[in-house]
């Protein structure tokens, strides 16, 4: 886990660019759809960077919602200890289900359907 | 930095299908490597707007004319994101235009000869932007990740230009006997180019870019999808290639065809071709002129008093 987000650093030090700041931004393509990563822009604040956004991510009209975020708030996590823990999980997913439950069910209708199973 | 153990399995990652964001460890070379080739492709972007943009004013209809500015517009939106993706790998645009404008670094070569007449504008979009586009789709699977996004919604963009180009095409062969005559003599002029542009066979064992999956494909396997989907369809609408050479193996299904001219392959990428110089000299004039406004945009911020 990083603070500062993928890539902490700002635009390149120093140089003509050392007053811009990067922004990512994410897009959506229809209502209700998720917003997803599109790509990142270099801007001297957040509201030019709203207008390079829609420049660059919805001038043909490919998007119905931007969110323009600077990098610096992003909080970056992709330690694997978090996210992808090596121990068995899977009794939280259907996966770890499905193998055992076919033979379960062929045998409880096997019983369903046997003789001492009518009720008679 | 490079310690042996981390490189190793930096390279397994890569060779398996794994990703690279740019806040991820990776080694200097292959920072350099996917920062070089992506900022080929946005110089390629940025300077292939100029051939076209030259037929703006003098587009046949109104709606040829705002199809060919949305076109021009979309290709420098292209080189926009693409110069973003590398200059987050570390090399400062301004030093990339610096590079570009003074030829210490390269463009396409289709983008270095003259446009003669309104067919070369139909001939450019489909022909040039279809053998673009054959190896922007396998660069949607680069390991480098956010270039793969951004060819992603670049691809996207380049098949309305296809399509655009194809209907200025098929309209110029639909008319009269100079039309058709104008569309013949574009494409005897492109072909050299578009055969030349994926570049000459090259040993895929011995190419770092593709064992680091920074692209996916060989020069001559996109050479051959090209051929495969775009020789029947300029033979259906009539059109001569003008290869006595060039035929399919039957059994291969390979094509066979006349050696590119690859001396002047060299000749124009590092600066020799026809319009190279001119359109330098133009992108310089244009960077001169624009200067106000990046003086403007990147002044440090005044605070109010």
């Amino acid at each position: 886990m990083s603070a500062g987000g993928p890539g902490a650093q700002a635009a390149a030090g120093g140089g003509p660019q050392e007053h811009l700041e990067v922004f990512e931004v994410f897009r959506q393509e229809k209502e209700g759809g998720p917003m997803v990563h599109g790509g990142n822009l270099l801007a001297p604040d957040g509201e030019l960077a709203a207008h390079y956004a829609r420049e660059l991510y919805g001038r043909r009209q490919e998007s119905v919602r931007l969110w323009v975020v600077p990098r610096s708030a992003i909080r970056d996590v992709d330690d694997p200890d978090l996210l992808q823990p090596p121990m068995d999980r899977s009794f939280k997913k259907p996966v770890g289900y499905s193998a055992g439950i076919k033979q379960k069910l062929a045998q409880a209708r096997e019983r369903a359907a046997g003789p001492e199973a009518d009720g008679a | 930095m490079n310690d042996p153990a981390r490189l190793q399995a930096f390279n397994r990652h890569v060779a398996s299908g794994g990703k690279v964001e740019p806040g991820d460890w990776m080694p200097e070379e292959y920072r350099k490597a996917v920062g070089r080739f992506v900022e080929m492709h946005a110089n390629s972007e940025l300077m292939g707007v100029l051939p076209e943009r030259e037929w703006i004013l003098r587009a046949p209809t109104l709606r040829r004319k705002l199809a060919l500015t949305a076109k021009v517009q979309d290709e420098v939106g292209h080189a926009q994101l693409l110069y973003r993706v590398a200059e987050d790998l570390g090399k400062p645009r301004e030093a990339m235009l610096a590079d570009l404008l003074a030829g210490r670094t390269k463009f396409h070569n289709v983008f270095h000869y003259p446009t003669r007449s309104w067919a070369d504008v139909g001939i450019i979009a489909w022909l040039v932007d279809a053998a673009a586009i054959v190896a922007q789709q396998a660069l949607r699977e680069s390991s480098y990740a956010p270039y793969g996004r951004t060819m992603k919604k670049i691809c996207w963009e380049e098949s309305v230009h296809i399509m655009h180009g194809r209907d200025v095409v098929l309209t110029l062969v639909n008319g009269t006997a100079r039309q058709r005559a104008l569309v013949q003599d574009a494409l005897d002029r492109w072909w050299g180019p578009l055969m030349q542009m994926h570049g000459p066979r090259t040993d895929p064992a011995k190419d770092r870019d593709l064992a680091w999956r920074i692209k996916n494909k060989d020069n001559e396997t996109l050479r051959q999808e090209f051929l495969n989907v775009y020789v029947p369809r300029i033979r259906e609408i009539g059109l001569e290639i003008p290869d006595p050479e060039l035929r399919q193996d039957r059994e291969t299904g390979r094509w066979h065809y006349a050696e590119p001219d690859w001396r002047e392959l060299y000749a124009v990428v590092t600066g020799h071709g026809p319009k190279s110089a001119e359109r330098l000299a133009f992108r310089q004039l244009n960077y001169e002129q624009t200067q106000w406004v990046r003086d403007t945009v990147l002044a440090a911020p005044e605070v109010a008093a």
